[in-house]
């Protein structure tokens, strides 16, 4: 008679294990995979340039005395396509932005820039997508905001929507 | 017969444009993404641990069965750093101060992590003091 408890045990524990599946399914997700190099300074790297006419991008390049932001993007990528006119707002909002060409061609980042405008002050090539991998980056597009010194300080996965400008523009005011 | 080779020649005629597809995006392949180590006891070691790390655009597949341009990257940076002399759990880390814990398959006993070592030992412990009076008898 004491031990009839014990018979409730699997229940309670189906129970248990109900709210976890019902838990899992209905928290918030995110997909992303973000940089743990947040905070840190900018990881080694010179890059050859991606177009004619345009210098290449290094590291020190990122350290050199003003916040700055650093754009993966690809002429491939379509996203890239959505996300250049928010860039040219960007730029024109004062920003310096530079770009890494990942797994491009320079003819086609040259046809690119022609089409879709050109906000880039330097443009590095990074033909083999090796410097993802240095920036903790999982895909194109993705922004990084730099600080003067070359920490990185913020990364923004997927294309910068026109609603994510005016805070972009803040952070980068805001950045040491 | 006849049946079998049009379906043959139907999937092949699916694949190869697929194939191609991934080329489109004008880059180059690093130069271990797709070239083993010459040293078989090398290419096993990066091996092994290629199927340990997460790609992370493809989330449920590992590296080594990705064919993510992002994976072939992290591929020759695994064989480059092996054929370097460095140790697979040295290679982890540096996937680990990159992308976080959810990059390996193998995750480290964290906070978050000591109860899925924990918790079965608890549960083997529980349904051995639930048995015990069956044995006794």
């Amino acid at each position: 008679m004491s031990r009839r408890w014990i018979l409730w045990t699997p229940l309670v524990v189906f129970g248990l294990i109900l709210m976890l599946v019902l838990w899992g399914m209905n928290r918030e997700r995110d997909d992303f995979v973000r940089s743990q190099l947040i905070g840190d300074q900018v990881p080694a790297f010179d890059l050859p340039p991606a177009v004619a006419g345009k210098p290449g991008l290094s590291s020190a390049d990122l350290a050199e005395g003003t916040p700055r932001l650093v754009n993966f993007f690809g002429s491939w990528c379509i996203p890239c396509r959505a996300e250049a006119p928010q860039l040219e707002a960007l730029a024109e909002a004062g920003v310096p932005i530079d770009g890494i060409a990942l797994r491009d061609e320079p003819a086609k980042v040259a046809q690119f820039l022609d089409q879709y405008g050109d906000p880039f002050q330097r443009i590095g090539a990074d033909r083999d997508g090796r410097l993802q991998v240095l920036f903790g980056a999982s895909g194109v597009p993705e922004t990084y905001l730099v600080g003067s010194d070359g920490t990185i300080l913020a990364q923004h996965i997927g294309d910068i929507r026109a609603e994510d400008v005016p805070g972009l523009i803040r952070a980068w005011k805001a950045a040491p | 017969m006849k049946r079998v080779s049009a379906m043959i020649a139907l999937f092949l005629a699916l694949s190869i444009p697929d194939i191609a597809g991934a080329q489109q995006d004008g880059g180059v392949d690093a130069p271990f993404a797709n070239t083993q180590l010459a040293d078989p006891a090398q290419e096993a070691q990066a091996r092994d641990l290629m199927y340990d790390i997460r790609c992370v655009q493809c989330q449920s597949q590992s590296i080594a069965d990705s064919d993510a341009p992002i994976a072939g990257a992290m591929r020759s940076e695994v064989r480059s750093r092996i054929a370097n002399g460095e140790s697979p759990d040295a290679i982890r880390d540096y996937f680990i101060a990159r992308y976080g814990d959810y990059i390996t398959f193998d995750p480290p006993v964290s906070a978050l992590t000591w109860p899925l070592w924990l918790a079965p030992i608890l549960i083997i412990a529980f349904g051995l003091w639930l048995a015990r009076g069956r044995f006794r008898r």
